[in-house]
């Protein structure tokens, strides 16, 4: 039998983390709407200076239904990030960095696995009272629980952009054949550009 | 075909569930919303706080130069005719109650409280809905206080009640933390009222609306079943976490 176009712990941990990305954002603009402005450094809230106020109104209902699904989103994100991560170290080989793929689709896989996920669940962390009564220097090294917070929001807002650079890259290359590849492992050699 | 291997396995699977929901159980790592699928993330996120914490860090502390410049809050006083009251009286027969499972049900008043060992502590606030801001706090221990009413071995947790419905309660370990305060004073002045006036909370190492203005009454509970839904606070009714060490 051919090697499968993707192993099954791939396909898995690629559409778990479909579904996990999928509540992270849906909650994350249900907190983002109780108030949709951004500070930098320790502090900042309504009567003082803003780094930059979104065009949305202020709605404070969502924000609590939005955080359970966050972190139970995220614990789902981050086990299987984990998940994915250890399997490629004691292979010593990550599949989304393989030779097969272009050089910059090689580097924009490099910085979302590597660089703005990592950044998203630090930077979430940061804003933790508990969390960084144990470790300081995790909100430190961002400047400040708000500037964390600023840094989670752009960092979640490329990954959005990432994905929709990803799904139009997936239509363009063979929309069939790269989910049929994601999906049940089967699938052409030709180059993905997915 | 299922191997002699894989049956082991599940089975040491299934066993190790088990035994951690009996450990988790016995070390207190469960909170009381637990229930339902977002419960999960409650529990995980609660159990592992918990045991990264058992050291009891401080919150971060701050210089008085990074004392925010305004102090944004939610919500209004108590409108009850009692609490209004005690405004108009500058708090004079304001009393605290401190009952439940101690040896000595203790009332006391504003200035027997301020004639304890006092803190102040510079520390950061976090609203859930996402500002924060950085203010002096001074008030007397929590944990001076249950001490002085002799807290029964078999108390788990501490239930506030505010003189509005915003009841809540705290487990031991943030209950005496040695930063959590029953704080009279904010910026060396005597506690606003907006800000809960006569006496408050501060739990440091969890989100704001953890500290419980307007303090009446506290109770120490071996069960939180009993009381109000039997989730712990008014939050979890509104769609909160019980636990918000975030």
């Amino acid at each position: 039998m051919a090697e499968p176009r993707h192993s099954a712990l791939v396909r898995a941990t690629h559409w778990v983390h479909t579904f996990a990305f999928f509540a992270l954002i849906v909650s994350g603009g249900a907190i983002l709407v109780a108030h949709p402005r951004f500070y930098w450094g320790e502090t900042g809230g309504v009567g003082g200076p803003s780094l930059f106020d979104l065009p949305l109104p202020f709605i404070f209902g969502p924000s609590g239904w939005g955080r359970s699904l966050h972190f139970f989103a995220a614990w789902i994100a981050v086990l299987n990030g984990l998940l994915y991560a250890a399997s490629g170290w004691r292979a010593r080989r990550f599949p989304a960095l393989s030779r097969e793929y272009e050089p910059a689709q090689r580097r924009v896989y490099l910085i979302v696995i590597f660089l703005l996920f990592p950044v998203t669940v630090l930077t979430g962390l940061a804003m933790s009272p508990a969390l960084t009564a144990v470790v300081p220097v995790l909100v430190e090294v961002f400047g400040g629980q708000q500037s964390a917070r600023t840094i989670h929001f752009f960092a979640a807002s490329a990954l959005v952009l990432f994905l929709l650079l990803h799904v139009a890259m997936v239509c363009v290359s063979g929309f069939t054949s790269r989910m049929r590849g994601m999906i049940t492992g089967q699938g052409g050699a030709a180059r993905n550009q997915a | 075909m299922i191997s002699r291997r894989r049956m082991i396995l599940s089975g040491l699977a299934g066993a190790s569930v088990v035994g951690a929901a009996a450990l988790a159980r016995r070390y207190n790592l469960i909170p009381p919303d637990h229930a339902g699928l977002y419960g999960i993330g409650e529990t995980l996120t609660y159990a592992t706080q918990r045991l990264l914490t058992l050291h009891q860090p401080l919150a971060r502390e701050f210089d008085r130069s990074q004392i925010s410049k305004v102090f944004p809050v939610n919500g209004d006083p108590p409108e009850s005719d009692l609490y209004q009251r005690h405004v108009s009286e500058d708090f004079a027969n304001w009393r605290l109650t401190v009952d439940g499972l101690v040896a000595h049900p203790f009332t006391f008043a504003l200035n027997d409280l301020k004639r304890f060992p006092s803190r102040s502590q510079i520390t950061h606030q976090a609203c859930e809905e996402g500002w924060s801001f950085i203010a002096e706090w001074t008030g007397v221990r929590l944990s001076y206080v249950l001490n002085l009413v002799g807290m029964l071995p078999q108390a788990k947790y501490v239930v506030f009640h505010p003189f509005d419905t915003n009841w809540d309660s705290l487990d031991m370990t943030d209950a005496l933390h040695p930063q959590t305060l029953l704080a009279y004073e904010m910026n060396g002045e005597e506690l606003p009222t907006p800000h809960g006036a006569p006496l408050r909370l501060r739990v440091t190492r969890q989100l704001g609306y953890k500290s419980v203005k307007y303090l009446s009454r506290i109770t120490v509970v071996d069960s939180l079943k009993g009381i109000g839904n039997g989730l712990g606070s008014v939050s979890p009714d509104l769609g909160y976490s019980w636990y918000a060490g975030i």
